[in-house]
């Protein structure tokens, strides 16, 4: 190792690029978790619904994104979208192809989370007058949320690494700034070591922050199962090691 | 009291209800006068639950009426359920408040959500009901703080919120520790005395001589007898063989 490497490592990981990518990649995750759980959602609702088509729409979506590796389906909107005369970023390709997969995860973690909340519940909801969708929006759906922090929070910490697969549509995120650096001058183990502390403290950042919503859920005695800190920080790691 | 001049509140009749191949109610006629609190008692598997389900229209009934506000809801239309659940509150065994709501939320829902109250108007008369249940200082509770008979009380200010016209309960204190029966059934009978007009599913006779103005006792799902409690636990009054049974098992 050369003796520069420490002050070259230092030096990438205070430089503008590598924020910005940082920030991108942090953008990125952030936005493929938020499209992933509205997917997710309307997928769980589709799955849960009376009416067969819908059951069968949902059944689809699970086989084909399931069915496909997600480095296809991200390569796949950002060169044949444009040929359907729909142009969009390589950021929006990103977070869309992401959002779609994601979704088609966290359809089962939505819904079971639905079904946690007991028939009893939904009977007294409806029992007082509201509408299957009110029963939905205000008693189901409220306690669903809380019971998923946890598989939640370890969906997004596998997000910020799946975010490195969008390099391959030229997004700027962390893994394609480190490779371009690093192809300048050769020293990759610079690059990709700052690349890689970037994506450590990221996913420590929100392994804490999960850590933290889960207990204040569990300490307003709500569903939230209480873990301790060594089981979750095993749990999480092991949850969100899981490879897509 | 029901008087013949008023029409009842509520009336069901013929009543039929299969789960498949199994028929749960096979005929029940039933009629709830204003200001009446029946009681129903009946062995398990009876279909006194079930029953009471179909009255606010929770389950599809098979054949059989039942008139409320003047019409046979079973006629209406799948939406036009919840604007007649509104008028008829239910509390059920297991309370089933909602579990991420505090007490004067889990109140408070409904008319929010269901009737499009002022949320502020309607937390000020959640307060005012968790009174009447007597717990004025449970607002801000969660229903995994409170005491199961706690639950329960609050569970019924919840069905008032709405403000009713009936009320159902099933069987609302047997889940509950022999020390908080006696709080709940306090708080139903104070209503009842207040004229609110209920149907009790209940293994509690004591409640059931004290509180009810009719009592029913349902078997194989039909209505065996009914007679004003006095007439209904009296050991001398004439009585079907199969009710004469049930409460002398209940002796012991
Ligand atoms: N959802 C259901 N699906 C199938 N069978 C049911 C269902 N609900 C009730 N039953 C059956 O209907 C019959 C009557 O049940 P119900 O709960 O109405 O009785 P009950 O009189 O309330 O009894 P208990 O005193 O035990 O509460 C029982 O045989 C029960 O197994
Ligand atoms: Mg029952």
């Amino acid at each position: 190792m050369p003796l520069d490497s420490p002050e070259l490592i230092l030096s990438y990981l205070s430089s503008a690029r590598f924020f910005t990518a940082a920030a991108m990649t942090l953008l990125i995750s952030l936005c493929s978790l938020a499209g992933g759980m509205a997917s997710g959602l309307v997928l769980a609702l589709l799955q849960e619904s009376r009416f067969g088509p819908l059951r069968v729409l949902a059944v689809a979506y699970l086989w084909l994104f399931r069915g496909t590796p997600v480095l296809f389906q991200l390569i796949f909107v950002f060169n044949v979208l444009p040929s359907f005369g729909v142009v969009l970023s390589g950021f929006a390709c990103a977070v869309l192809a992401l959002s779609l997969n994601e979704g088609a995860y966290m359809a089962e973690i939505m819904r079971s989370g639905i079904r946690a909340v007991g028939p009893g519940q939904r009977q007294a909801a409806r029992a007082l007058g509201m509408t299957d969708w009110a029963v939905m929006r205000w008693v189901v759906i409220p306690q669903a949320l809380r019971m998923i922090v946890p598989p939640i929070g370890n969906q997004f910490i596998g997000m910020l690494k799946l975010s490195a697969l969008v390099s391959v549509i030229a997004v700027e995120e962390l893994l394609l700034v480190a490779n371009q650096t690093a192809s300048s001058n050769f020293r990759y183990l610079e690059a990709l070591s700052a690349a890689g502390i970037y994506y450590l403290g990221l996913t420590t950042l929100f392994m804490l922050l999960q850590a933290f919503v889960e207990r204040r859920l569990a300490r307003r005695g709500r569903a939230a199962p209480k873990r301790g800190w060594t089981q979750w920080m095993l749990g999480a790691t092991a949850e969100g090691a899981r490879v897509r | 009291m029901s008087s013949a001049s008023s029409p009842p509140v509520l009336k069901a009749e013929a009543i039929h209800k299969s789960y498949g191949p199994l028929a749960v109610l096979r005929g029940v006629d039933l009629s709830v006068g204003r200001g009446e609190c029946l009681c129903i008692v009946g062995p398990s598997g009876s279909g006194k639950s079930t029953l009471l389900r179909c009255l606010n229209l929770l389950e599809p009934v098979q054949d059989g009426r039942v008139t409320f506000e003047g019409r046979d809801i079973l006629q209406s239309r799948r939406a036009e359920a919840p604007g007649i659940r509104q008028r008829i509150g239910m509390v059920f065994q297991n309370f089933e408040l909602f579990r991420h709501l505090s007490a004067r939320d889990n109140i408070a829902l409904a008319p929010i959500r269901v009737k499009g109250e002022d949320p502020a108007n309607a937390r000020a008369r959640a307060e005012v009901l968790l009174r009447k249940v007597h717990l004025p200082d449970k607002g801000d509770s969660y229903p995994d703080e409170l005491s199961g008979g706690q639950q329960q009380r609050v569970a019924i200010a919840r069905a008032l919120a709405m403000d009713p016209v009936l009320m159902l309960y099933d069987e609302p204190t047997s889940a509950l520790d022999p020390e908080t029966v006696g709080e709940v059934l306090q708080v139903m009978q104070e209503l009842a005395e207040e004229g609110m007009t209920s149907v009790v599913v209940t293994h509690e006779m004591g409640f059931a001589r004290r509180a009810a103005t009719r009592v029913i006792f349902m078997d194989g799902g039909v209505v065996v007898h009914a007679a004003p409690p006095a007439a209904f636990f009296d050991p001398a009054a004439p009585k079907p063989e199969r009710l004469a049974r049930f409460l002398g098992r209940l002796e012991h």
